[in-house]
């Protein structure tokens, strides 16, 4: 009897519902899981032109093209879209996507509740881009909304501090999420220390949200009162102080900062064994150096405030805190390199783009590890030293391997192999532009080019405009993307269910695409 | 008018082609690939720091991706390797723990002597206390009775591109600040309304002005010479505009400026 109306449910479920109303109500993870990647995309343009906006006026001194306020709110902006509208929905996207394929589950836990996590962030990413056609302009106090700075702008600062309230739900609600996923529908056999490492990186970040994610509310809300209804959190003159905020905001901050990689260190993971032909090096070490990154998260985020005063006793430990970090990151690394060597590697565009990642990322390290030393970092602290650090950790670490992932799963997913040639097009042209762009942005640092200025001194032309250039590559060469998923999706050679002949894992088991519904009952993991 | 904008960006093109292909090496110091020359204790101790953590952490990169470039030559399937299965190693995993470990241990040393030496605002000659406003500087000679402003000199049509950029564009300002060589200056910061950060590169770090507190750093010049710098911390649409400049003269200088300064304040 059970078993007759499994049936008959499967048979119900197995036709996709058409038109708009499939992807407004839907609580398919895997149709989900497209929209947060959809979404993610469109916002990742958006925030490029912001930063195409910003390259062009740096492109010469002198104002040319925007004026001072204007080109706040695009550096304020962009770095808003790109961190809570690209980069977290981009790595949500994969979690529905690859999740449930990964621990052999049905589908998420709690389906309705992702389809409303999902359906926060188009609310939230209009409030924030609307925020620039309000009267005095978007918020233009840097995405760290220092005040009382931001207590100054106009209304544009409600709408992004409402956005923020949004996207910070949209992330609580998918963690919940992802956490009652991966502790109560993995698949018989399936151990937690079975798991596959983007499972353990997500579970991880998704505790990291939670705990990270409420801060960030109270510190905008505190902020909004601020604004508006009188207190005085913020500001000296009622008792108050300025630098409280910094405290809150980067207790949120730094533990964000690892929920934008973590994510991206589960895509290497998985990618570099397949290519290599060889079982990833030290798993147990890897979900260890995870756990404890993310602990030392919590501990370590006065580094981003060393110029504010704090007493010596205070500097010497988020010093040293900070320097610890790069142990578990460096076993990362290691462990990487130790699954590629004496492999059989093959260097398809996934390939490509996780060698690239794990490169560039540790650029982007190694420099962290300059900025932790305290006495030189009042040097490099708010110069383009640290606009070229971040980028190489936030797009070389993370968006790198989103594209990796996508070229790496959309065969999966499509049931169609992606253009190679177009593939590597993208690559080069977006790995050798991101290098003319932000490599020279270290120099900028060094000699002393402060962040966040709409002009500059002359010394500084020449690198300006070369990162310049190079982000107008880099910008345009992403066409090359949309034109490979969206053919991709339509037609192309027909990928065979394993993929990729390195391949390990449920998902591949899996057909080529992947049904609409899998795992209705669930596998058996030896 | 969009136009002529794109025109005149146009225009730079064939310098920023130029800029591409003449690859630093031809013209180093123009291309400003360091830090400027430091001119104090704190600066240059800094500067030694900075070059040490560098060489450091370039060698560790050298190295590491030697090791990968290594294996990405050999280790792959066209030349017929078959790979090999081990997944895991405790004695490599236990060495790549430990000296690591050890590097960062031997960072910490020297980065923490420097940074109590830093931090020590004892014993000094003379206090000045800087306040940051939208957008500009105000600094108070407190041993001396001696208080302006100071704000950015660069005209208006330099900015827009009507008139040729002069040699200091944008670094500087109508009045600048004197310091005396070799007496340990204590600097108080504060700010009149949002934060503003104050910063000469090669005088030393930054420090942060916060409105309601005072932050306190120092800075013992050690030659005569016109030193720039600019505000470090966002602070709202003129952030770029508020340029810092410093000259530093021997002590009989200094004391004349002093008392030029006072009779020109009217009192």
């Amino acid at each position: 009897m059970s078993e007759e109306m499994t049936a008959v449910a499967d048979h119900h479920h197995d036709e996709i519902p058409k038109g708009l109303s499939r992807w407004l109500y839907t609580t398919n993870h895997k149709d989900i899981g497209t929209l947060y990647l959809w979404f993610s995309f469109i916002m990742f343009i958006i925030g490029g032109a912001m930063a195409l906006v910003i390259r062009a006026e740096l492109f010469q001194p002198g104002l040319q093209l925007v004026n001072p306020h204007f080109f706040n709110q695009m550096t304020t902006v962009h770095a808003l879209v790109m961190i809570f509208g690209a980069i977290m929905p981009g790595f949500v996207g994969f979690a529905n996507w690859l999740v449930p394929l990964m621990i052999g589950a049905p589908d998420m836990a709690l389906p309705r509740m992702n389809n409303w996590s999902f359906w926060l962030l188009p609310f939230a990413g209009t409030l924030l881009i609307g925020s620039l056609f309000v009267p005095g302009g978007g918020p233009a106090a840097g995405w760290t909304i220092y005040p009382p700075l931001s207590i100054q702008t106009g209304m544009g600062m409600d709408f992004t501090i409402f956005a923020i309230h949004l996207l910070g739900m949209s992330s609580i609600l998918g963690s919940i999420n992802i956490i009652a996923t991966i502790l109560n529908m993995r698949a018989p056999g399936m151990t937690l220390m079975k798991m596959p490492l983007f499972v353990w990186t997500w579970l991880i970040t998704a505790f990291l949200l939670l705990a990270a994610m409420p801060v960030l509310a109270g510190a905008v809300t505190m902020l909004l009162t601020d604004r508006h209804f009188g207190t005085h959190f913020f500001d000296a003159a009622g008792g108050g102080d300025p630098l409280m905020f910094q405290h809150i905001f980067w207790f949120f901050g730094h533990p964000e900062v690892y929920i934008l990689i973590l994510p991206a260190f589960g895509m290497i993971s998985a990618i570099i064994p397949t290519f290599a032909r060889k079982p990833l090096f030290g798993y147990t070490s890897m979900v260890f150096a995870t756990a404890s990154i993310a602990f030392l998260s919590f501990i370590v985020w006065a580094h981003h405030m060393y110029t504010v005063g704090m007493p010596l006793s205070g500097e010497l430990f988020f010093m040293y805190s900070t320097m610890l970090i790069a142990i578990p990151t460096g076993v990362k690394i290691f462990n990487w390199l130790a699954t590629m060597w004496r492999g059989s590697m093959t260097f398809e565009t996934p390939m490509l783009y996780a060698i690239s990642a794990v490169a560039l990322f540790t650029v982007g390290g190694l420099t962290g590890v300059m900025m932790a030393i305290t006495p030189a970092d009042f040097q490099y602290h708010d110069t383009y030293f640290i606009v070229a650090h971040f980028h190489y950790v936030i797009f070389a670490g993370s968006v790198l391997s989103m594209f990796g992932a996508v070229y790496f799963w959309l065969p999966k997913w499509t049931g169609h192999m992606y253009n190679e040639t177009l593939g590597k097009w993208h690559f080069w042209l977006t790995v050798i532009a991101f290098n003319v762009t932000f490599f020279p942005q270290h120099f900028l640092g060094f000699a002393g080019m402060p962040r966040r200025i709409p002009d500059y001194a002359q010394q500084f032309t020449e690198f300006n405009m070369v990162s310049s250039i190079g982000a107008f590559v880099l910008g345009f060469s992403q066409i090359l993307l949309l034109i490979n998923v969206v053919r991709t999706i339509k037609a192309g050679q027909p990928a065979s269910d394993q993929v990729w002949e390195g391949a390990e894992g449920l998902e591949w088991t899996l057909p080529s695409p992947t049904p609409y519904h899998t795992f209705v009952t669930p596998p058996k993991v030896s | 008018m969009i136009h002529s904008r794109l025109r005149r960006l146009i225009s730079w093109t064939p310098r920023a082609l130029v800029a591409l292909l003449v690859t630093p090496g031809v013209a180093l110091a123009e291309w400003g690939l360091n830090f400027p020359r430091p001119v104090s204790p704190i600066a240059q101790e800094q500067y030694d720091l900075h070059m040490l953590i560098m060489w450091i952490v370039t060698v560790i990169f050298i190295i590491v991706f030697g090791i990968m470039f290594y294996s990405i030559i050999n280790h792959r399937k066209s030349k017929g390797v078959k790979a090999a299965q081990f997944s895991h190693s405790t004695k490599a995993e236990v060495i790549w723990t430990v000296i690591p470990a050890l590097i960062l241990l031997g960072m910490a040393i020297p980065s923490t002597k420097a940074l109590i030496m830093m931090e020590d605002t004892t014993e000094s000659n003379m206090t000045i206390k800087v306040s940051g406003f939208q957008w500009g500087w105000h600094y108070e000679y407190l041993d001396h009775g001696i208080e302006f402003y100071s704000k950015l000199s660069t005209p208006r049509a330099q900015i827009k591109g009507e008139e040729p950029k002069g040699e200091h564009y944008l670094l500087e300002v109508d009045n600048n600040m004197a310091l005396p060589v070799g007496q340990k200056v204590r600097f108080l910061i504060t700010s009149h309304d949002v934060i503003h950060a104050w910063w000469v590169p090669q005088l030393g770090g930054k420090k942060d002005g916060f409105p309601g507190f005072i932050n306190e750093f120092w800075i013992q010049p050690t030659e005569v010479g016109t030193y720039r710098g600019q505000c470090s911390e966002l602070c709202g649409k003129d952030h770029g505009f508020m340029p810092i400049v410093v000259d530093t003269m021997e002590q009989v200088d200094f004391d004349a400026w002093v008392a030029k300064q006072k009779s020109a304040a009217p009192s």
